[in-house]
């Protein structure tokens, strides 16, 4: 049996998938506990996890920046790691944009095509692919306030970007509505961008501090302790600009919650 | 091309951000509520993304057929009485004004917003010349008096405060300095420019709409300054770029239902002026101005920025744009339409532009023809980086760090040592702001005492990964 995913690509059964773990590389040397999160999550669901080991970057840093020539052998490195996986699964949206909008300058060939039509982020694959229900095993007893990622947003669709009329959906929230105690806050500026944007955040440090500030205290002032995301970069900026600060919110990855743990 | 530096759009946003703590949040929260309305007028229209589509879908046709319909244009405005020119280009465009003018010995101008005058710069060209021209738009006219260009396309001095407008006025046309009633000083500003109204012997309007199909082009404003410009002194010029074509009449109501809600959350504008030949016993000039439009239309990646209707969505929708202002790009465009606009006309001096983006997307999600703005900005990212244009800090990191990634071994090893280095380097180092930007707005995230991959190795190694090591 096949399903058809909201990106159109025709799926084997969950059960039967052979999913390979990309755990980006800031991931895997700054915030190491939600690759443990996703990995755990995955397993729990009863999936067939493999984590190539030889892994580094997509590439995205100096693909964002118009640089296809550096960017290139990353992208060839990401493709012959994860081609021979049914589908790649990986905890950070504008990593699986990159990979799915922007691995369009190295040469189409049948793994480059395969890795692109199969790469998720991990939102949209428990929501899309394996579709789940519940997690039972997770309780976060906390009120949060979500920040999806504009990259998770507009150029992944797992949520309705407020521009777009029509019914809203948000993915995300979906999930953590079946989390026990999570209380959700209502935010100001829910999809205003803020101010990450990759090597924006230091080529740009002025505005990209502003837009983080405001976007911590539209947090704040809604009464929340966690600001969560499907996105950690977005996080560590936003969490570089509290501290600095001096605000008193706590961050959190949607894997950590959804997998109850691990919470460092 | 011009050699001049590139634009420093970074150093400039800062500015605008740090002069103090109010010119920022007022600009972001004007902005933003205009936003608001925006989307309330926009739900409020059930086939608003139908509208959207075919709005695109129209310039898109009119654009691939522009040949046909600028000369189906030229014809039916010239048998209704309006003299049609051609300009290449800014300069021609000048000159054929400046002629025009000459020859009706007019030497007072008024002239309502139009940003493809603004692209020709020929104010100063008018002036050099000995023309008086006076922006009669209110905003437009304050950023005149200042001797600064439109920091909006919609909202030219929206970056100002009332203050500053006040202290302007006062400078400028006597008004009390510190009497900053938005009342009083536009009466003060409608007294001052009367008597220019009727001095003038000639007005100009740019065009936003001309209809092919008739040779009517059509006038959206809020102060109804385009028409007073337009019907007082005998003489009409309109300045219209050869983009503004549209196929007929029928197709205008789709454009003017989307241009108002866009840019400035209101149904429609105040006015929208259908100018269809000269009035009687008046003059009517129409110039048709190409001015590198014709060149965009063959750049494959680029040429759909040219359905924009310049109304101002994109701007207020832009979170780096409310931050930091219009003023910080240097250039007659700014925000994101400006971002893939203004490297068509040079693009060593806007190279810097493209980066001054998040790529949040949600220029392209607003743009109610809907031009993939977003997507146009990171392909010119492309094209500043072919060319050469990095910074080279950047150029420098991305070939390390371009070869490093594509090394697993090396990756791993130089991730072991940076570690310690990290732990250890003193506060100082890492928080120089000139050797980590990061530093100077935020505190560094610490590192973790294993890698995933270490506890990976650790805990999961024993599952029989299959993969190589590395």
């Amino acid at each position: 049996m096949a399903t058809e995913t909201d990106a159109g690509h025709r799926m084997t059964e969950p059960g039967s998938m052979r999913i390979g773990l990309f755990i980006p590389c800031y991931v895997d040397l700054l915030f190491p506990e939600v690759g443990i999160a996703t990995l755990e999550l995955l397993e729990r669901l009863g999936l067939e996890v493999g984590y190539p080991l030889g892994q580094t970057c997509c590439g995205q840093p100096m693909s964002n920046s118009g640089d296809e020539v550096n960017a290139a052998a990353a992208e060839h490195l990401f493709v012959q790691n994860f081609k021979d996986f049914d589908c790649i699964v990986g905890p950070a949206g504008s990593c699986v944009k990159q990979i799915r909008h922007h691995f369009d300058t190295i040469e189409q060939t049948e793994a480059v095509q395969h890795v692109r039509q199969h790469t998720y982020e991990l939102v949209e694959f428990l929501h899309d692919i394996v579709k789940v229900q519940d997690f039972p095993w997770a309780e976060f007893p906390h009120s949060v306030g979500l920040h999806n990622s504009c990259s998770s947003i507009r150029g992944l669709g797992l949520a309705k970007p407020s521009e777009i009329m029509g019914t809203p959906f948000n993915k995300t929230a979906d999930l953590l509505a079946q989390v026990k105690g999570l209380v959700m806050v209502p935010l100001d500026r829910p999809d205003d961008c803020c101010g990450f944007g990759g090597t924006f955040c230091v080529t740009d440090p002025a505005v990209s501090a502003q837009m983080g500030i405001e976007k911590v205290r539209d947090h704040l002032r809604h009464g929340a302790e966690y600001i969560a995301s499907p996105d950690m970069s977005c996080l560590m900026h936003q969490q570089g600009i509290a501290r600095r600060a001096g605000l008193d919110i706590k961050f959190i990855h949607v894997a950590q919650i959804l997998n109850g743990g691990p919470f460092r | 091309m011009s050699r001049q530096q590139p634009t420093d759009v970074v150093a400039r946003a800062e500015a605008f951000i740090r002069q103090d703590h109010i010119h920022e949040p007022m600009h972001d929260g004007f902005l933003w509520a205009t936003m608001q309305r925006r989307d309330a007028e926009a739900a409020a229209v059930p086939e608003w993304e139908e509208l959207r589509e075919l709005a695109s879908q129209i310039k898109e046709h009119a654009l691939t057929h522009l040949d046909e319909y600028l000369t189906q244009f030229e014809a039916n405005a010239t048998q209704r009485g309006a003299q049609v020119h051609w300009a290449r280009d800014a300069a021609e465009h000048n000159e054929i004004v400046y002629a025009i003018l000459q020859d009706h010995g007019v030497t007072e101008l008024i002239k309502s917003k139009s940003m493809l005058q603004e692209e020709c710069v020929m104010t100063p060209f008018l002036e050099r010349r000995g023309i008086t021209v006076t922006e009669s738009d209110l905003g437009e006219r304050i950023q005149q008096l200042d001797g600064q260009p439109p920091s909006h396309i919609v909202f030219p001095a929206i970056h100002k405060t009332r203050q500053d407008v006040a202290q302007l006025f006062a400078r400028t046309i006597g008004t009390a300095p510190n009497n900053d009633d938005p009342h009083v000083l536009t009466e003060a500003m409608r007294n001052n420019a009367r008597p220019r109204f009727l001095a003038a012997g000639a007005g100009m309007t740019g065009g936003n709409f001309a209809i092919a199909e008739t040779g009517t082009f059509v006038v959206c404003t809020n102060e109804g300054n385009a028409d007073i410009g337009a019907s007082v002194p005998p003489l009409h010029i309109a300045s219209i770029g050869i983009e503004k074509i549209i196929p007929r009449v029928e197709d205008l109501g789709v454009f003017l239902r989307l241009l108002a809600r866009s840019g400035e959350g209101a149904p429609l504008t105040q006015y929208s002026s259908h100018f269809t030949g000269p009035r009687k016993g008046g003059e009517l000039h129409i110039v048709l101005v190409d001015n590198g439009r014709s060149r965009r239309l063959g750049m494959a990646d680029f040429w759909t920025s040219l359905k924009c209707i310049r109304c101002g969505a994109c701007m207020n929708t832009c979170p780096v744009y409310r931050r930091g202002g219009g003023l910080a790009y240097g250039a007659t465009y700014s925000g994101p339409i400006g971002v893939i606009l203004d490297p068509t006309f040079d693009e060593y001096k806007y190279s810097e532009l493209p980066f001054h983006s998040t790529l949040c997307g949600s220029c392209s999600a607003v743009c109610p023809v809907k031009i993939d703005i977003s997507d146009q900005i990171f392909k010119w990212r492309r094209v500043m980086a072919n060319k050469g244009y990095l910074p080279l800090a950047k150029r420098l990191s991305f070939a390390i760090a371009g070869h490093v990634f594509a090394h697993p071994e090396e990756y791993h090893a130089l991730q072991k040592a940076a570690a310690p280095a990290i732990d250890h380097a003193p506060h100082f180092l890492l928080y120089n702001q000139t050797l980590n930007p990061w530093g100077r707005e935020r505190e560094i995230p610490q590192l973790a005492k294993q890698t995933f991959r270490e506890w990976y190795l650790a805990h999961r190694r024993s599952h029989g990964n299959q993969n190589t090591e590395s």
